[in-house]
């Protein structure tokens, strides 16, 4: 039994085949169909997530912290859902393409930020219900630590771990064990899953912070 | 308690909020939303996150124009300083050949025959002078070293400031080009005529006091797809590829998209300039 997808997220036909959409602004040259656009799994590592069936615990109008937004492809599905979503990320080439994602979406709040520096954006970012990772460099479990001030207990950290950001010669599977130890300092597993076929060495987690 | 962004500032000051969201901090988020409305600086949430907008869009914006701006100045220092010491490698390089053959009686020359020189490999004696003109080639090698060094800091950083010129020029070119421009912006605004004869500012003032045939390309000559056209065809393949490299410095510049088909229209242009008329080659 698959969890149902989050509100704002249907499953629709394109072309023939069924695939996770939300409503919005095309953004990547993704599939349309009227007022739904595709949310490509290939594209973004939360679309594989829920494409995978992993339960997220996404609802609609969640505050939503988003680190490593590169150029807002993801972002931009999150932002469909509707709440108030922080868009973190440090280089400056994508935040440009970040802008005009966000140009169409007034509930996205992109900061040019460290989210190694939480303190850097504490002042600005709120509480939030949902804290989505995908910094892809090493140091990831510490990001995700770091970032735990912003969750209280119910909230959920949905994170993408790139094994080879790590460490590009180990093993990918000693990699997520790593990875994943150092998490449970801070948090509570309560899902993770490969993302092949989408994402090769990439290991989706749903985790929930400790008091 | 720490403040948030919105603490003491006037609410129409959109610019400080920017600033304030660049450069505030503090150690731990607080129910922000709330607080701004407690603090009267936003009527309510809806209002706090229009301003909170604003001023996120506005900072970010600026920032990312600043670090944008501020790369490609860094990318105009290196590759001058790349040529400074490709030069200056090459002066020394002389001099050392110069000085080598009088003492040897061996006619080297380049940065090679120095690079020889220091290790040793020519005329190892012991006198002062030999002494002397080993330390001057050991100097030369260095500096040619530190060009080479430079030509891989410009290699590595060009594709982030403009990734189409850098696709299409490659970034030793692209460098040039936005270093004689004095800038990324300002190369955006050349029309491609002037582009196509950037770096032949000499031939064109003195084709334009009379006499001199007019320049048909400057630096852009160093592309493969312009010195290894036929020579009748050069015009034409320095037109076309000026023209290719203006719509890439201005996509880089305005809105920093990459766009892959840019090559592959430039690809299929030069296939057809070269193979119009003579053998194709
Ligand atoms: C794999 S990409 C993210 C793709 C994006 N999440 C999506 O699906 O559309 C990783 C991004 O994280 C950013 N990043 C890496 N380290 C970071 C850090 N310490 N702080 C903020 N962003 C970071 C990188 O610049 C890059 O844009």
């Amino acid at each position: 039994m698959t969890p149902s997808l989050p509100g704002g997220v249907e499953r629709r036909d394109f072309d023939g085949t069924t695939a996770i959409a939300t409503q919005g602004h095309p953004e990547y040259g993704e599939a349309t169909d009227g007022q739904y656009r595709r949310w490509n799994p290939h594209r973004s590592k939360l679309g594989a997530m829920l494409a995978l069936g992993m339960d997220t615990g996404l609802e609609a109008d969640q505050k939503t912290l988003y680190l490593g937004a590169a150029a807002g492809t993801t972002v931009s599905h999150v932002a469909d859902l509707g709440g108030p979503t922080y868009a973190v990320e440090f280089a400056p080439r994508p935040a440009r393409d970040l802008l005009s994602v966000a140009d169409h979406r007034p509930n996205i709040f992109p900061l040019l930020k460290d989210a190694r520096k939480p303190e850097s954006y504490a002042h600005v970012v709120e509480p939030v219900d949902v804290v989505v990772q995908d910094v892809a460099t090493r140091g990831q479990a510490r990001v995700a630590a770091l970032n735990r001030r912003f969750l209280d207990g119910e909230g959920r950290l949905l994170a993408a771990v790139k094994a080879r950001s790590e460490d590009v010669t180990a093993d990918p599977e000693a990699v997520f064990e790593a990875v994943v130890a150092e998490l449970r300092d801070h948090y509570e597993l309560l899902d993770t899953e490969q993302l092949d076929p989408y994402h090769e060495d990439h290991l989706g987690v749903v985790a929930r912070p400790l008091e | 308690m720490t403040d948030g962004w919105f603490a003491g500032l006037d609410p129409d000051d959109t610019t400080a909020a920017a600033e304030r969201v660049a450069s505030g901090r503090a150690d731990a988020p607080e129910d922000w939303p709330a607080t701004a409305v407690d603090a009267g600086y936003t009527a309510d949430t809806e209002e706090y996150y229009e301003r909170l907008r604003a001023a996120t869009m506005e900072a970010t914006e600026a920032a990312v124009t600043e670090r944008e701006r501020a790369d490609d100045q860094q990318l105009v220092h290196a590759v001058r300083a790349m040529a400074d010491c490709e030069r200056t490698a090459n002066e020394l390089a002389e001099r050392v050949a110069e000085w080598g053959g009088s003492r040897y009686g061996e006619a080297g020359s380049g940065v090679g025959y120095a690079r020889r020189i220091a290790e040793g490999e020519v005329g190892d004696g012991g006198e002062s002078g030999d002494r002397a003109l080993r330390s001057l080639a050991e100097r030369v090698v260095d500096v040619s070293e530190e060009a080479d060094e430079l030509r891989a800091y410009i290699e590595r950083t060009a594709p982030a400031v403009a990734p189409n010129l850098s696709m299409l020029a490659g970034p030793v070119l692209a460098a040039r080009l936005i270093s004689l421009s004095g800038g990324l912006e300002s190369l955006a605004k050349q029309p491609s005529g002037t582009v196509q004869l950037l770096g032949a500012e000499d031939a064109l003032f003195a084709h334009l006091r009379g006499g001199a045939p007019s320049p048909k390309h400057g630096i852009i000559f160093t592309h493969e797809y312009v010195s290894g056209t036929r020579r009748e065809e050069r015009g034409s393949a320095a037109r076309a590829l000026a023209g290719k490299l203006s719509i890439a410095a201005r996509i880089d510049h305005y809105s920093g998209d990459r766009r892959p088909d840019l090559q592959r229209e430039l690809d299929e242009r030069m296939e057809r300039i070269r193979s119009r008329g003579g053998d194709g080659e």
